[in-house]
């Protein structure tokens, strides 16, 4: 008995040295690259132009990642909050809804990358667009869309179902009811889906090789407000290399020092975007839960 | 009692339009799988490369005229830096959920938990630039004794992965113990048992599917994972046989000559085969997970 226990001991030992030892891991990458980023991040550098070979700069990339990052919010939002109603308040049990499942499944589990392939066959080469934003936005919605629309169903199926029944009993209609009763309630649950969502969006590089391209303007005249000239910060039209991309990019070019402290410094700016989705994640649910409860 | 939809349930509108929005996954599946086989059997219907020659182990393509177009290493390669990976990464990360699950306090639960998805949220490239500027420099001047000689290897490939695929499994492995009826729990340690002998004796057995589960999940991640690999491996086509040299992976040699090959030739055409066989592994884990799934039902 006594052996037992001392095998318990250690073994719970154990246990906290693993969890310590993640958890330092975890603290040791983030702490590096706020260490890289002090002193290395500037106006200068986050508007700077890539082209410059003294102080670098990712101005245009950084647009770039924003950009495709609304674009694709824009195109997966509203899709994926239809489905999830579709999927929380009509689908019964049957082929249709069973394949939609399935290929939901499926797609989670298809490596970026034979996305990438898949966008360039068909939005950059089917198309004949090229690569453009556009084409990378495409790319991301093919598996963000089945994503949004689960954490949308999510959502949904945990508003509570007297809420419906008190909507249905007053004599609406069922859309009616899905409309201002039910999607009000799921609203924080599905804004912290979306912010966890853009953060993946974000950091995504192997899709976006092959369909943004690595490639952009670096040029940019905020003025020109004309969505079909490729040369417009504006337009969905012309190739776009993103953060996660310019990282990668820059790593196949040869690492001498200045490569190295942009690189160090773009990723940085990365991590630190990327914690700042998820920590707002937390935060806005929170608090929008907060306000539509009344509590 | 199910009853069926009456007609005009069946035609109202906002039904219609939702199941639109559902449905485009569907559509978008089917166009996937048809783009990826098409494109992925080309090699052999348009360019006539033999079977075999795909099959084998001599990856040349650009050898003039004894080109040879085998992607044996590359699928070798992915699969043994995969294992690898999650051999590393499968008992650290079920350890660590069993700590969240079983031994924690919830102070420490209140670190681990926000932690493992802040942990899944970063991206491959920082992982792979972390591997490229930190763990290859230092294998390539502390492991020489070890046997490593340029740094870019197939260990330092597996150990990025296994740290990216470490709280996947986690995060799953810890939903599948707290699903666990705390029933099992009570009535082992009301006979008088340590904790650790209830993990080892009743929650592990009782968890092996989901555990499994995770760890399959984990693996296909780490299969397809493209750019960390990438940039750490070495992008050397050989068939894997040391753990301290450079090899490459069917994602990594995708990631590099896609943009140096023109459509229509056969190098192309091999690397949409490449992406083809990845697609066919992950449908493999997909199927696995489903059958892990119908056995921990019926063993319920």
């Amino acid at each position: 008995m006594r052996r037992a226990i001392l095998i318990d001991r250690m073994a719970t030992v154990v246990l906290w040295a693993i969890a310590g030892l993640v958890i330092l891991i975890l603290g040791a990458i983030i702490v590096h690259f706020l260490l890289a980023a002090v002193g290395t991040i500037s106006l200068g550098f986050l508007v700077g132009d890539p082209s410059d070979t003294t102080v670098g700069g990712i101005g245009p990339i950084l647009w770039n990642s924003l950009y495709i990052l609304v674009l694709t919010l824009a195109i997966t939002v509203p899709l994926g909050i239809l489905g999830g109603i579709y999927l929380a308040e009509y689908a019964g049990e049957g082929p249709v809804t069973t394949a939609i499942r399935f290929c939901q499944e499926l797609i989670s589990s298809v490596p970026s990358i034979v996305v990438g392939m898949f966008g360039l066959a068909l939005f950059v080469g089917a198309t004949h667009w090229g690569f453009t934003a556009l084409s990378g936005s495409l790319a991301l919605t093919v598996f963000n869309l089945p994503l949004m629309a689960r954490l949308a169903e999510q959502a949904i199926r945990a508003v509570p179902d007297d809420e419906r029944q008190a909507s249905l009993a007053l004599g609406t209609t069922k859309w009616a009811s899905i409309r201002h009763v039910v999607l009000p309630l799921a609203i924080p649950g599905i804004v912290t889906g979306i912010i966890l969502t853009a953060g993946r969006i974000f950091g995504e590089a192997a899709a976006l090789i092959f369909t943004s391209g690595l490639s952009t303007p670096t040029n940019y005249d905020f003025l020109n407000l004309n969505v079909t000239d490729p040369r417009s910060p504006w337009s969905p039209f012309h190739p776009a290399t993103t953060l996660s991309v310019y990282i990668w990019k820059l790593n196949s070019e040869g690492l001498g020092a200045f490569v190295r402290q942009i690189a160090d410094t773009s990723a940085a700016v990365l991590v630190i975007m990327v914690l700042g989705f998820n920590l707002g994640a937390r935060g806005l649910g929170r608090a929008l839960q907060r306000r539509i409860t009344g509590a | 009692m199910r009853r069926s939809l009456t007609v005009s349930e069946r035609l109202d509108p906002s039904r219609r339009i939702t199941l639109l929005a559902a449905g485009l996954v569907v559509v978008l599946v089917g166009l996937l799988l048809a783009f990826i086989s098409w494109n992925g059997i080309q090699l052999f219907t348009a360019s006539h490369v033999p079977i075999a020659e795909v099959l084998s182990a001599t990856w040349a393509p650009d050898a003039g005229a004894a080109t040879s177009f085998g992607i044996l290493p590359f699928i070798l390669g992915t699969i043994s830096v995969m294992a690898v990976a999650a051999i590393i990464a499968a008992p650290l990360s079920i350890g660590l959920a069993i700590f969240m699950a079983e031994v924690a306090p919830p102070w420490a639960r209140a670190i681990t938990r926000p932690a493992m998805e802040i942990f899944v949220g970063i991206p491959s490239v920082v992982y792979g630039w972390l591997g490229i500027t930190i763990l290859v420099p230092f294998l390539r001047e502390n492991g020489s004794g070890l046997g490593f000689t340029v740094g870019f290897s197939w260990f330092a490939g597996s150990l990025v992965l296994a740290l990216m695929i470490l709280p996947t499994i986690s995060s799953i492995a810890y939903d599948a113990l707290l699903a666990i009826p705390a029933d099992l729990r009570s009535a082992s340690l009301a006979l008088g048992t340590t904790r650790w002998q209830t993990i080892l004796h009743i929650l592990l057995p009782a968890g092996a599917t989901a555990l499994t589960t995770a760890v399959v999940l984990g693996m296909m991640r780490a299969a397809g994972e493209a750019l960390a690999v990438q940039m750490v491996i070495g992008n050397r086509p050989v068939i894997p046989t040391s753990l301290t040299q450079p090899m490459t992976t069917l994602t990594s040699q995708i990631t590099l000559d896609m943009g140096n090959t023109v459509s229509g030739e056969p190098w192309n055409e091999a690397l949409w085969t490449m992406g083809l066989v990845l697609l066919v592994m992950s449908l493999g884990f997909v199927a696995l997970v489903r059958v892990l799934g119908r056995r921990r039902v019926v063993g319920a």
